[in-house]
Formats: structure tokens, sequence, C-alpha cells
């Protein structure tokens, strides 16, 4: 076996107890409820007999050890419970919701790595300039900045006083139908449909809540480059590519630049974390109906079972992601097996 | 802390005399007017924490139906809100709910994380592989989702959000206090304590610990703002402290409805206010790093 997919195997099976953890956690806040389960499930209707045979039926009866491999064996078939609001499963709830959310996360991670990446750059090249101090002032200003709070700010400037933003009311205006469900994300399904003006639309409610979150984001990205490009420009191997005579541009994009982007990638994962968060508040800004906003109605409802799915749904969420972050890694970078 | 902080140093700066922490601390101050700043923010942060609740013209909780939704004035500096009360007032008064939640958040989490780190990072062994574990699972979930998780589980008061905002923030000084322990326990000072006849929990706690102090202060001034931050996020998603309680996350919710319909002032002020608090800590929390590492004076 090549140390490259070995290193990679050894990585996933790292991941194995990390995910037992989050599982154990989870299954603790569930058996954290506020007062009895049982009698919560029933309603407020029921009578002592009903609440023991619900209790049954939900093996509240039974020791927590055994309790808790029913709730795996849930889990791992999937059901994380029915919610009370909706009255579906929550796992169908979460899914169908889950797209809303990804489109809005990964649009906003774009947006920020545009912008933070090239900054970070221009700042780690030109340590001391007013671009220096410009990034330095946005990176604390950035973290300061509670998502919330910006959102409701760009609503006001650009909803109420320039009127160049839609109401800031769900994924797409009402009076446009949602276009035919392919992947759930409306700018690639419009696309694949070709309806240029669902289109414009979807992404005109996107701007707003993206842009908060990106400025949120900014500020992590664009400080994790300029340290890391600072720190590859000091390095032997950019000394000796500048005296072999190579240009500044081949330098600076060809060496720098790649070097440097791999401690980026890997605080992105980081960072994702951070959004994923953030997502929550900013949904309920401006009422994106995604899996934050659905887990936000389901706690002023006192909904659990959508909490806890949501919860986890998160966890496992990030740390799939951070798997594929840290597989990426080892099949982009060639040092990497060969130490 | 400052017998520890000599110690493991051997004085970078051994040529100056004079060279007390103090002195170090003016030098550094003289030279980063931000960081002055930083401190005299504090200071006026504390004194509205402290004093607010004389100094404010309005009951923050009176309502006034007939001067409702009223613009920014003399009379009312903020602003009124949709029930007439003075937003001014309650948001100065909101300072010491949010300063006391974040303060007691860290203050557990510094302390629990202290004691974690301190016994993993000297004895080592299955201790300290069972509690890496246990924080590489906490830092699984996205932190502010996991407070929610957590203050939903426990329920849904004040003293849970300040629980959930210090178990989220446990990792970072566990993890930072191991390290500073780990790469000192056989250290030269340690072995000497030991052999002076100190138990193993002396030399820890007197002489190892105080070691990672410097570090952690600017952890501590870092997560301060965090907690502000995560406290005020769960509050305005309606958990935790409830209206009419004075509170910076709830009135930006309240005032939320409002934008809509071009009442700024409501929402504004108090995530303008929220925000400078915020601020000031991470500037405190890079000021102090200067003081304390001038290394990574950036």
């Amino acid at each position: 076996m090549s140390p490259r997919s070995k290193m990679i195997l050894g990585r996933v099976a790292q991941a194995i107890p990390v995910v037992m953890g989050v599982v154990v956690i989870s299954f603790l806040l569930t058996r954290a409820l506020p007062g009895d389960p049982a009698a919560y499930f029933a309603g407020p209707a029921a009578d002592e007999a009903s609440i023991a045979e619900i209790r049954e039926a939900l093996g509240l009866d039974k020791s927590l050890f055994q309790q808790f491999f029913f709730y795996v064996g849930d889990l791992v078939r999937g059901d994380l419970g029915t919610s009370l609001t909706t009255g579906q499963t929550v796992t169908s709830d979460l899914a169908a919701r889950l797209p809303a959310s990804l489109e809005l996360t990964l649009v906003a991670l774009l947006l920020s790595c545009a912008i933070a990446i090239p900054l970070g750059v221009l700042a780690a090249t030109r340590p001391g300039t007013w671009v220096d101090h410009l990034c330095r002032v946005l990176v604390t200003a950035g973290v300061s900045m509670p998502t919330f709070f910006t959102g409701i700010a760009l609503i006001y400037v650009f909803y109420y006083i320039a009127g160049l933003a839609p109401s800031p009311l769900g994924r797409l205006d009402f009076i446009y139908l949602s276009p035919q469900h392919v992947t759930g994300f409306y700018l690639i399904d419009a696309a694949l449909a070709g309806d240029l003006e669902t289109w414009i639309a979807a992404l005109k409610q996107l701007i707003l809540p993206a842009t908060t979150l990106a400025l949120f984001t900014l500020a992590p990205i664009a400080r994790m480059t300029r340290a890391a490009m600072l720190s590859a420009l000091s390095a032997d191997f950019i000394r000796t590519a500048r005296a072999a005579g190579l240009g500044s541009r081949k330098i600076l994009y060809g060496y720098a630049f790649r070097n440097a982007l791999l401690p980026v990638v890997t605080t992105l994962g980081m960072v994702f974390s951070f959004t994923l968060g953030a997502n929550v508040l900013v949904e309920k800004v401006f009422a994106w109906p995604g899996i934050g906003s659905y887990a936000v109605e389901a706690l002023v409802v006192s909904d659990y079972a959508a909490v806890q799915g949501f919860v986890l749904a998160m966890a496992l969420l990030f740390v799939v992601l951070n798997l594929i972050i840290d597989i990426a890694y080892a099949l982009i970078d060639p040092r990497i097996g060969l130490k | 802390m400052m017998a520890g902080m000599t110690a493991p140093h051997p004085s970078r700066t051994a040529g100056q005399k004079n060279d007390t922490t103090l002195g170090h601390i003016v030098y550094v101050l003289k030279d980063n007017p931000v960081t002055m700043l930083a401190f005299a923010m504090l200071a006026f942060f504390m004194g509205c924490a402290l004093f607010g609740p004389l100094l404010v013209p309005y009951d923050p909780l009176a309502t006034n139906a007939a001067r409702a939704l009223e613009a920014p004035s003399w009379d009312h500096w903020f602003g009124t809100d949709n029930l007439g009360r003075d937003v001014f007032s309650r948001v100065v008064i909101a300072t010491r709910l949010d300063l006391t939640i974040s303060v007691a958040a860290v203050a557990l989490s510094f302390v629990i994380g202290s004691i974690l780190g301190s016994i993993t990072g000297y004895w080592g062994g299955w201790l300290d592989a069972v509690l890496n574990r246990l924080l590489d699972t906490i830092m699984a979930f996205p932190l502010f989702v996991l407070a929610m998780g957590v203050v939903a589980a426990l329920g849904n008061t004040i003293e849970n959000i300040i629980y959930a905002t210090a178990i989220i923030n446990i990792p970072f000084y566990a993890r930072l206090v191991r390290a500073e322990v780990n790469i000192r326990r056989n250290a030269g000072f340690a072995q000497a304590a030991k052999l002076a006849g100190n138990s193993d929990l002396r030399v820890l706690a007197v002489h190892i610990f105080p070691n990672a102090l410097p570090p952690m202060m600017v952890q501590v001034s870092l997560n301060l703002g965090w907690a502000i931050l995560n406290a005020a996020g769960l509050s305005f998603i309606g958990l935790g402290v409830r209206p009419p309680t004075p509170e910076w996350g709830i009135m930006v919710a309240e005032g939320a409805n409002f934008i809509v319909s071009g009442e700024w002032w409501m929402a504004v002020f108090p995530g303008l206010w929220l925000m400078l608090a915020v601020f000031t800590f991470n500037l405190l929390g890079d000021g102090l790093r200067d003081i304390v590492d001038p290394r990574k004076r950036t």
C-alpha cells in the first residue's frame, strides 16, 4: 500500500472516535431534556397510563446504556425522531432545507475567498503600507461584528434607503415560482432550466445574506493568507528562485502562493464551522428557509427532537467536511507520504 | 505571576536596567496608542457596568406610549422604542448583564480549562488521551450550534447561557495550558523545586502553572469578545435573556422588526454598542499579546 493511501486511511480512522463522541454527546443532550420526555412526547392532554405507554414505546424504562443502543440503532436507520411543529420526520425536514443553507454558505465562502485571499497576498507583499493597515483594520473590525447586526444594517442601507435589494424574505420573491427541483440549489436549478429571470431573482435574494456571512469570514481568511504568504516569501526556496533570476510574478504566484495555499485551505475548514454557526443568525435575519432557521423555529416552540437532529447533523457535516479537506490536502500536496 | 515569568524567560533584555514588568508595559503602551485606547474603552465599559443604573436619564423598563418610536433627539439620545422606552438607558443598563454573562462564562472555562490542562499536561498517560478525544469531540461541533443544543437541553435560562458559553470555550484553555505545562514538566526549575521537597501538586500549581498565565491573559481577552457575541447571538434567537430585560442581542432582535419600515435607531444603537464592546476586547487581546510576547507583534 502506498504511503499516501495509508495516510488517508489513517485520517479516516481518526475521524471514527470523533464521530462516536459526537453521537454520545448528542445522546446526552437528548436525555438531558428538561422534564420527563415521555410526558413531553405524550402531549399536555395525556393521562398517567398513556405516559407510561409512551415511556415503554420510547424505551425510557430501560437503563441508560440500553437506551444508548436504541438511539444508535435509530441513527443508523436515519431516524432522528418526528418534529412536533411540521409533523414530518426530522430527517426529511433537514434534507429538504439543507440545500438552502449550503447554497448560502458556499456562495458566502466563495465571495469571502475572492476578497480575502487577494487582500492577504497584497498585505503580505507590501508590509507596512496602507494595504497592510487596511487589511489589519478590516480583520479586527470583521471579527468584532455580530453577524445578525451586519445583516440588519445591510437591509436598512440596501433595501430601505437605496431600494436596490429585494425584500429580505426568503430565497425567492413570491412572484417567481421556484425552479424545478434537481439539486435544491436555486442558482444551479434555474441555470439548468435555462430560466435567466429566476436565476437573477434568486441571485438578488442571495447577495445580502451571502455578503453578511462573507464579511464575518473575511477576517480569518485574510489574516491566515497574510501570515502564510509572509512565511512562504521568507523561505529559502524563494531566495533561491530569486537568485536564479525568475520573474517576480512567477515567484509570487508559482512558488510562494501555491505553498501558502495549504494553511489557508486548512483554515477554511475552521471558517466553515464558524459559518455554520453564524448561518443560524443570518438565516433568522433574512427569513432564509434553511436548517438554521428551522432550528430556531424549533427552539422557540421547544421542539427538541428537531433541535437535537439539527445539532447532530451540523456536527456530522463538519466532521465529514474536515475529513474531505484533509484528504484533498493529501492528494494535492506532493510532499505528504514522502517524509 | 512575576516570579513565574522571570524563571523560564532567560531575560531577553538582560542589558537594560530597571527592567520590571511594569516598566515593560509602560514602554509597550507608549509605543502603541491603540492599546491605550483599548484600555480607555475598557474603563468606559466597566464604568457603564458599575455605575450605569445611577447615570441613565430614564428607567429602562418605563414605557411611554405617547412617545413611542421617536427618532434620536436631545431628550432621547438614541431615540425611543415601540413601547416608548428610552433606547440609550436600555443600552447602557444592558452593559452590566452582557459583561456579567461573558466574564462569568470565561472565568468558568478559565478555571476548568486550567485544571484539566494542568493535570493532563503534567501526568499525561491515558487521562491525557481521553481528554484530548473529548476536546476533539467538542471542537467537532460548530460551536454556536453546540451552545444552542446545550441551552435547549438544559433549559432556557441565563445561567445555562453561561454554562453553554463556558463549555464551548473550555477546549481553548485546556489545550493552551496543557501545552505550556507539558513543555515545562521536566524543566530544570521544576526538577529543582521537586528536589527541594515540594510535592507534585505544589510544583505544578506554584512553579509550572503560572508560566501559562501570560498567554492565557491574551486568550481571556479575545474570548471575552467571543463570549459577548455568543451570548448576544443566543438571546437574538430567543434563548436565555427574556424581554423586557434590556440586553443588546434582544434589543437588536426587537429593532429588526422595525428596520424595514425605517426606524433604524432601535437596532443600530444596541448593535453598535455591542460591536464596540467586542472590538475593545479584541484590540485589548492584540495589545496584551504585544506585552506578553514581543515576537508575535505584527
